[in-house]
């Protein structure tokens, strides 16, 4: 048991969005095979949660891996505030040629947040409903 | 490998001061949390247990030792407790969700009878969390 004990901080962060699931390389028989009612051109929403969490020592004096406030404000400017109320494919510009999926929102937030200066990004998961979950740890 | 989680909840109160810092400095890095006369938390706390089932039992680890584990452990040391004040092993340490749940992770690996502790995650709320693992484990859910 002489190896180091790891310690992460998990935080859970919502927005609500709409999305589409349709791909132009694909006609319109094969989006509906593939995508169903997901793929309907008005698209739909959800109310996403995000939950991330970060690796770190832990500062002694502080008695944190990183500061809560400074990493609320770095994910509110990275990720909620661009996509909070908006249409991902219509509003958020990698989504003009990638399907918007859960799986793809996972990647393009770990992208937006690997930066955070105070700690390591270990994941992102994105819950799209309570029953739909989706993680994404880098490659 | 098969792993094993069970989760209680307890209900304790706590402040972030770090008194080798001014006041304003205190002020600055913890907030709200430095209160002087502390706030408080429902806490749950999820603790997973890796191993194989035994071939006659079929568990990994007995939930009722378990159990007992935890309110002899955590339960009794923490519950309706100041952390700051009333948890000797948090003597000198600011309670912060990671402190608490590495002190829950040295109270409770040394007493798992069956298995291995694998994971401590203790919620402070719903959308905060810490994780305790042994390097190379992963912290995955």
């Amino acid at each position: 048991m002489a190896r180091r004990l790891n310690v992460e901080l998990g935080r859970r962060y919502r927005f609500a969005a709409s999305h589409r699931l349709h791909s132009a390389q694909l006609s319109e028989e094969e989006n509906q095979r593939i995508y169903g009612k997901c793929a309907n051109p008005y698209g739909h929403g959800h109310n996403y949660t995000v939950e991330v969490r970060f690796s770190g020592s832990v500062d002694p004096g502080t008695g944190m891996v990183a500061n809560l406030a400074d990493l609320d404000a770095f994910v509110n400017e990275r990720v909620i505030e661009p996509f909070d109320h908006r249409s991902l494919q219509d509003e958020v510009p990698v989504f003009r040629d990638v399907v918007p999926t859960t799986e793809n929102l996972c990647k393009e937030i770990f992208e937006r947040l690997k930066s955070f200066p105070q700690a390591k990004l270990e994941a992102v998961r994105i819950e799209e409903t309570s029953n739909n979950s989706f993680e994404y740890a880098g490659d | 490998m098969v792993y094993l989680t069970r989760k209680i909840e307890f209900a304790a109160s706590h402040l972030y001061h770090n008194p080798a810092l001014s006041a304003e400095e205190n002020r600055r890095i913890f907030g709200k949390c430095n209160n002087p006369h502390g706030h408080g938390h429902n806490y749950a706390l999820e603790v997973t247990i890796a191993g194989e089932p035994d071939p006659v039992t079929g568990m990994v680890l007995d939930l009722k030792d378990l159990k007992e584990i935890l309110e002899r452990e955590i339960m009794q040391r923490m519950d309706h407790r100041f952390l700051n004040y009333e948890v000797a092993e948090l003597k000198g340490k600011i309670p912060t969700c990671e402190n608490v749940a590495r002190v829950i992770w040295d109270l409770l690996e040394p007493k798992i009878p069956q298995g291995r502790l694998y994971r401590v995650r203790l919620y402070e709320s719903a959308d905060l969390f810490a994780d305790c693992f042994r390097n190379g484990t992963g912290g995955a859910s």
